[in-house]
């Protein structure tokens, strides 16, 4: 039985530059069109061998399957074409730089995966005996030693699996400690405009009330609203240093301290660590909780969506609030692991269980890695590196573009401009569209909202100044074309894979899986 | 430091566009105190990649490997053969490397591989729908009680004792701040399950029951009553599926009515990895769509017409309703969901549906064997490639005694469920097709040594 035989094509066939005709295929040269897998395989094609032998089920409880399921196969060249295809219409910091604000994508270095498929960390069993993981325990236990130091906070919960479940650690921490003195009915979170939407989400979720704080002119958190908001309603302040604007908070330690004095805990997040790593700790600012993107700021690959890490250092007030399972290096060396059942009187506080296992191993093996290779030297020079490019960028860019905190101080690792100064009826989208068509991947886009068209660029430490030449020629060139009126850059990008997509439509009318076609419209 | 492309000259160059005299004023809003002048007490400086390398390896031998030793370990994680070809093609720096698909004419290989993530997922949990993953199975189970909670304006769920322990601690957890009310107690060490006793418990409040299937014992239930019961009293059946690959073999949750199915898809292209990263499952029925967390991926056109794939739905997602949305979650697994999709694009269902006969009948074969050792008990009658043994004694000793010869010899009810008495001499045993009948051999042959 075949669920599909239907020799897709794309829609329209593609016609080239310079007058040429579309292809039959849809393909231009070495840029193929691919089909889904249910349209070029079928339910009997199989690409693994298995053992001869009897299969006949026995003790499944009358529910051996019955109806087909409806999974197309494919042979294994036709597999290693298929996602080799696929994997050209992508886009990736391998191919080029990947100036996205926030996001901070910087090289990823090919030791960090040979060392974590090593089999000793990559095919170990979370719940094998404690005796025969001892490796892998040390890489938690020796990673979360260099999170501690570099942050000089006083611990660290390794097992949250991303950067939003390390805010919704933090701030179980934060609710925990709150109610372990009595303090639970403290329900209101204080969330400058220009933080991660996680940030409000993650309070809302935690059943705290959450309330804006503005930002001053100049993209900073209005240190006076804040202080004047606090009160004993307050539980906490989450706080983005370097904030979303790529800028300092310069009154991060005072706020601490004031937040500290009506009650509350100071939640940073800690998105943007990689500019200021080994050069400033968040514990000497008075922070209680931040969470680490492990991907960001140790450059463990974003494989296209995830998987994050997001482990949260934690001030010596949290700290006994923190996560199971956790890990503790004994007297003799040995480490042992603390969960459900050890955690027994010398652990009463902690808040529970996060997630099944130990949290993102894959990760801490890679991040592990990246430390050991820069060390403390070298984490130094990747702050120091992240925000000389940044400013590079802004400086070189501020006569072209709208730059709405260029006269704020330095930025640290990213650089914000705005839509300002575009022509009529020109927006960041065709900016970013048009850099599409330079071979670059465009910078974040209409983020931190505090910003009217914001274009938010993060080189990183791994970019070369002439990278970086090569990047500010091409936005020049892309913002002097919108501040002109090029009407070609409203119909951007002109080169890449796909036009720009229908994104009304796809929310309109979701079509989540693919489904075969009706036999009649098949025929058509 | 060699990942870094900067030279000193080109830092000085750039300094000098900058009008910055040294690096130093550039971090002049750091406020004086905060500044890190020196090295940052007894941290090691840079290392070279042989150095790194020998460091690592040495952490990693102290580890034994569940490849090389007879190796029975289940209860949510299990070890199957992955083809080379998917390490391979997960390696491929385009999709290794890249970012969300923020940018969808840029990251159509991401987009259409989640497009057809989500077209598997949902044909094998028997749902409508899938979203692009989450984190794990247990972080999507607390989703799923969340939804819930969302769709049927009611806060008490009730958990199957059959559900994994650990799963059951993350719902806890959440419960502590979202107010859920959650019925939950271990389960008793027999052959039946807790169905039910979990249909006797639905009433107007419940909002949801949660079961897993196979359940952590390792039995199997018809899911189509507990279905029937709720849904008689407005309530949601979330099913969880800590074993993929079982369902090649057996009917789907979603094809006996289950509303909302949540699962852990390591089995497929992820390995053990110590925990994680793993890969969350969840598919929901159609009419849930929009209080399901996490990303969805959309089919739609381009400016010229031509078929192309975008995020979609992301009015639920915390980047535009903030304090609104459906949850906090940003990220998914986007490269342990590639793997998942790779290895089941090679297998396909006859591929699948051959590995899950293959590892039933390892798992009939070992279930007989091992309670042929005297005094051992095979509790489960039904099962999958998972079965609970009853020793005659506490089952977590054992355990490190075997492990002290070179045997990973299952997961004991013991580590699982400390303090409940009435489990201690429970083991549970996985057997897929890794598992040699020599490895069998082996631990029915040390199993008949301990216990004697």
């Amino acid at each position: 039985m075949s669920i599909n035989q239907s020799g897709w094509r794309p829609e329209m066939t593609a016609g080239g530059g310079n007058g040429a005709a579309p292809t039959f295929t849809g393909n231009k040269a070495l840029m193929l069109e691919e089909a889904l897998i249910f349209e070029i395989g079928d339910t009997q094609t199989t690409g693994v061998d298995f053992a001869e032998g009897d299969v006949a089920g026995s003790r499944l409880g009358n529910l051996s399957r019955k109806a087909p399921i409806g999974l197309a196969g494919l042979s294994e060249p036709e597999t290693i074409r298929h996602y080799t295809r696929l994997s050209r219409q992508n886009y990736a910091i391998d191919l080029g730089l990947f100036p996205l604000g926030s996001c901070t994508m910087k090289h990823n270095p090919r030791l960090n995966e040979k060392m974590a498929r090593l089999p000793g960390f990559a095919d170990v069993h979370p719940l094998q005996p404690v005796d025969t993981v001892q490796g892998a325990l040390a890489v938690i236990n020796e990673l979360a030693v260099w999170l501690i130091k570099l942050t000089g906070m006083h611990g660290v919960a390794m097992s949250p699996k991303a950067g939003a479940h390390g805010e919704l650690c933090g701030i179980l921490c934060i609710k925990a400690a709150l109610e372990k003195r009595g303090d639970g009915h403290r329900k209101v979170v204080l969330v400058p405009e220009s933080a991660h939407g996680t940030n409000p989400a993650t309070a809302a979720f935690a059943g705290f009330t959450v309330e804006d704080i503005p930002a001053t002119a100049d993209g900073r958190v209005d240190t006076a609203a804040l202080k004047a908001r606090l009160g004993p309603d307050v539980a906490a302040v989450m706080i983005t240093n370097p904030n979303t604007c790529g800028l300092f908070e310069r009154d991060l330690k005072s706020i601490s301290d004031a937040v500290h004095d009506a009650g509350g805990y100071v939640y940073c997040d800690g998105a943007n660590f990689n500019a200021i790593v080994g050069r400033v700790r968040p514990g000497d600012l008075g922070v209680d909780a931040m969470h680490i993107n492990l991907h960001k700021t140790f450059s463990t690959p974003h494989g296209g969506g995830g998987p994050g890490s997001g482990p949260v250092v934690l001030s010596e007030a949290l700290s006994p609030f923190g996560p199971l399972p956790f890990t503790a290096r004994m007297a003799d060396g040995h480490i042992q692991l603390i969960e459900e059942e050890t955690a027994g009187d010398d652990h009463p506080d902690t808040f529970g269980r996060m997630t099944a296992f130990h949290g993102q191993m894959g990760m801490f093996t890679r991040a592990l890695t990246y430390i050991l290779s820069h060390g403390a030297d070298g984490l130094k020079q990747v702050a120091e590196d992240a925000v000389l490019n940044a400013n590079y960028v802004l400086r070189s860019l501020e006569g072209t573009l709208d730059a709405p905190f260029a006269k704020s101080g330095p930025c640290m690792h990213e650089a914000i401009f705005s839509d300002a100064n575009l022509a009529e009826g020109f927006s960041t989208l065709d900016v970013a569209k048009g850099l599409i068509d330079e071979g670059f991947h465009p910078m974040t886009v209409y983020f931190p909202l505090v910003v009217h068209g914001a274009m938010l660029v993060e080189p990183t430490e791994t970019e070369s100044k002439a990278a970086l030449d090569q990047f500010v020629g091409a936005l020049r060139s892309v913002a002097e074309r919108a501040k002109a009126g090029d009407a070609s850059l409203k119909t951007a990008p002109h080169f890449a894979p796909r036009a720009r997509l229908d994104e009304t439509q796809a929310a309109r009318k979701p079509v989540l899986v693919w489904k075969e076609q009706p036999l009649a419209q098949a025929a058509e | 430091m060699r990942y870094l492309p900067l030279t000193q000259p080109d830092r000085d160059a750039m300094l000098a566009v900058i009008g910055a005299g040294s690096i130093d004023d550039l971090f002049v809003d750091v406020p004086e105190a905060a500044r890190l002048s020196g090295p940052i007490h007894d941290l090691p400086n840079h290392a070279s990649e042989l150095a790194v390398e020998r460091h690592m390896t040495a952490l990693a031998r102290q580890n034994t490997v569940a490849g090389e030793v007879p190796f029975f370990l289940g209860a949510g994680a299990y070890r199957h053969h992955v083809p080379a070809s998917v390490d391979h093609l997960i390696q491929r720096g385009e999709f290794l490397t890249a970012y969300t698909p923020y940018q969808p004419e840029i990251a159509q290989g991401t987009l259409q591989m989640l497009f057809e993530f989500q077209t598997q997922v949902a044909r094998l949990l028997g749902t409508d729908v899938a979203n692009a993953s989450m984190y794990d199975g247990s972080t999507a189970c607390w989703e799923a009680i969340g939804m819930a909670r969302r769709i049927t304006r009611k806060g008490k769920a009730i958990l199957s004792g059959g559900l994994h322990p650990h799963y059951v601690s993350v719902a806890k957890t959440m419960a502590k701040y979202t107010g859920d009310h959650l019925e939950t107690a271990a389960p008793a060490l027999t052959a039946e399950t807790d169905v039910d006793a979990l249909i006797a418990a639905i009433d107007g409040d419940t909002s949801c029951v949660v079961v897993q299937y196979p359940d952590i014992l390792g039995r199997i239930a018809d899911l189509t009553p507990l279905a029937d019961a709720c849904h008689a009293n407005k309530a949601l059946l979330i099913a969880v599926v800590t074993e993929p690959v079982a369902l090649g073999a057996i009917t789907s949750p979603g094809e006996m009515d289950a509303d909302i199915v949540v699962g852990e898809g390591q089995s497929l292209g992820v390995g053990l990895q110590f925990g994680g990263p793993y890969v969350g499952l969840m598919g929901c029925k159609d009419k849930y769509i929009r209080q399901m967390p996490g990303r969805f991926c959309g089919e739609t056109v381009d400016a010229e017409g031509r078929r192309g794939f975008v995020l979609t739905l992301s009015t639920r997602e915390q980047h535009i309703r903030r304090e609104k949305a459906t949850s906090n979650i940003c990220t998914n697994s986007g490269l342990c969901a590639l793997a998942f999709s790779i290895h089941m694009t090679l297998l396909g269902e006859a591929g699948l549906r051959r590995l899950a006969g293959i590892n039933h009948a390892a798992a009939c074969r070992a279930a007989d064997r091992l309670a042929k050792v005297r005094g051992v008990e095979l509790v489960t009658e039904t099962f999958f490639n998972e079965f609970t043994l009853k020793l005659p004694v506490e089952a977590r000793p054992v355990v490190r005694t075997l492990a002290d010869r070179g045997i990973l010899a299952g997961v004991s009810l013991g580590r699982l469920y400390p303090g409940e008495d009435a489990l201690a001499n429970g083991l549970i045993v996985a057997v897929t097709e890794t598992t040699t009948a020599e490895d069998v051999e082996t631990l029915a042959a040390a199993l008949e040594e301990v216990l004697a």
